[in-house]
């Protein structure tokens, strides 16, 4: 069976979406966990702060394949059948949960003290300090590498190839196979993630110049 | 009946004992002014006025709020007791008429137009009633630190502490805020000051509490104390700042 050009682009195109599709996931609800990672961090609760932070080195500390494995397999153990999309969605949460809690306690930490100081002085108690007065500043600093770090996300979706989730990378891969051009495939596979990267890195830079300029 | 009280205070920091059994009592409308040198603990004693340092031993009480080593209601405490910083702190992601609405509305549930009204008036207080939706950095130091004296005001404390406030100022913008620093005296609020104008502290305060190594070392009258201390501690520590 022969392919056009046209063939393989149509079928990269079909993974490039699913790429898409599970990097948005994976950003939405990384960044909801890790909302929720982030509060349990700068707790004031000392067995919430354990453990976020025990749960936070776990998933930078180990690689992202070996998260997949373990979802993947690991639930299975249980009786549970896990599709690969599923598994793919869960470790891929799991890991940007980690590196957003983390570098969202970075902007909330560069907040000076005085502002803690002041807002407890008005009696704020501390649900409200951070919301009326720590995040809505941290924020402004988060956008930038928070932006940044979903380039992170996007690249991180291709080890989810290996459980055998057709995105990209895995449709290059079947190509590849298919019409003995590996240089051909993978470049457009390369370019397919660049593609969808470029324009974040890009986002970021601006963000980060324009929040610069107003101080 | 007083209406701050502390007795036998002590606060550690690890192995460091910063304050070593202060006692102290400020009565209403009282303008007290502590000096010493730095590391004597007179900072550090403000702040555990309003619970912002906690505290080893002893109890302080301020107007039936009762704050020991074991518990504190801070929310509580902190409705009376304000307190003005260095370095401002104003919100800067918020105009100075939000920063001064912002803990009547949260803390003491006052409806957006009432607080509204309570910021207007209290930055026509300060001089400032023309800048509502200023934004801080849009003003001077000691524009910035009379908004902070508004803000706190906002919330009428029975007791405002004063935290070295004119010592980030240039020095053309420390007499505007020590003129309102002066009004409030006159008006009759509590004030508890930690400084390093001497001048004002002699004009201004009832009482000069002089902090040395971890403890009230001197009290009295300032105008008395500045002129003729009894101990060669604060005759040394008025001789150097002089």
């Amino acid at each position: 069976m022969d392919f056009t050009l046209w063939d393989i682009v149509r079928n990269l195109l079909t993974g490039l979406q699913w790429t898409l599709l599970l990097s948005l996931v994976a950003f939405v609800c990384g960044g909801l966990v890790g909302l929720l990672m982030l509060v349990a961090r700068i707790s004031d609760n000392t067995t919430l702060r354990v453990l976020s932070r025990g749960y936070i080195e776990l998933f930078q500390g180990t690689p992202l394949l070996m998260q997949l494995f373990m979802v993947f397999f690991g639930i299975a153990l249980f009786g549970i059948d896990v599709s690969a999309w599923m598994a793919a969605a869960v470790a891929l949460t799991l890991f940007t949960s980690a590196f957003l809690a983390e570098i969202w306690r970075g902007c909330v930490e560069s907040i000076p003290r005085g502002q803690w100081e002041a807002s407890s002085s008005l009696a704020l108690n501390r649900y409200e300090q951070l919301r009326f007065v720590i995040l809505p500043q941290a924020l402004r600093i988060a956008v930038a590498p928070t932006v940044g770090f979903s380039v992170q996300v996007v690249k991180g979706t291709a080890v989810t190839s290996i459980i055998g989730f057709t995105e990209l990378t895995k449709t290059g891969g079947m190509l590849a196979n298919a019409t003995f051009e590996p240089f051909l495939i993978y470049g457009l596979v390369a370019l397919g993630y660049f593609i969808l990267c470029f324009p974040l890195s890009l986002g970021a830079r601006y963000l980060e110049r324009r929040l610069h300029a107003a101080g | 009946m007083p209406l701050v009280r502390v007795s036998a205070l002590h606060k550690y920091y690890g192995d460091n004992h910063v304050l070593k059994g202060v006692d102290l009592s400020i009565e209403q409308g009282e303008v007290v002014a502590i000096i010493g040198r730095s590391g004597s603990g007179k900072s550090t004693l403000l702040r555990t006025l309003n619970g912002l340092e906690s505290i080893n031993d002893g109890v302080i009480e301020v107007d039936g709020e009762y704050l020991d080593a074991a518990r504190a209601d801070l929310r509580s405490l902190r409705q009376k007791v304000g307190m003005i910083f260095q370095q401002f702190n104003l919100f800067p992601h918020l105009s100075i008429g939000e920063n001064v609405m912002l803990a009547p509305q949260l803390v003491k549930k006052t409806h957006k137009a009432e607080a509204r009204q309570l910021a207007q008036k209290m930055l026509d207080r300060v001089g400032l009633g023309n800048r509502f939706d200023a934004f801080p950095d849009q003003l001077s130091g000691g524009q910035q630190q009379r908004v902070a004296i508004a803000r706190a005001l906002a919330m009428s404390p029975k007791v405002l502490l004063c935290d070295e406030i004119t010592s980030a100022l240039d020095p053309e913008l420390v007499n505007e805020v020590l003129a309102v620093v002066r009004e409030l005296a006159r008006e009759g609020m509590t004030l508890v000051m930690v400084t390093h104008e001497m001048r004002f502290a002699r004009e201004v305060g009832d009482k000069l509490v002089f902090m040395h190594q971890g403890k009230v070392h001197e009290m009295g009258d300032p105008k008395v104390l500045f002129d003729a201390p009894q101990t060669p501690e604060l005759a040394n520590f008025i001789g150097s700042v002089a």
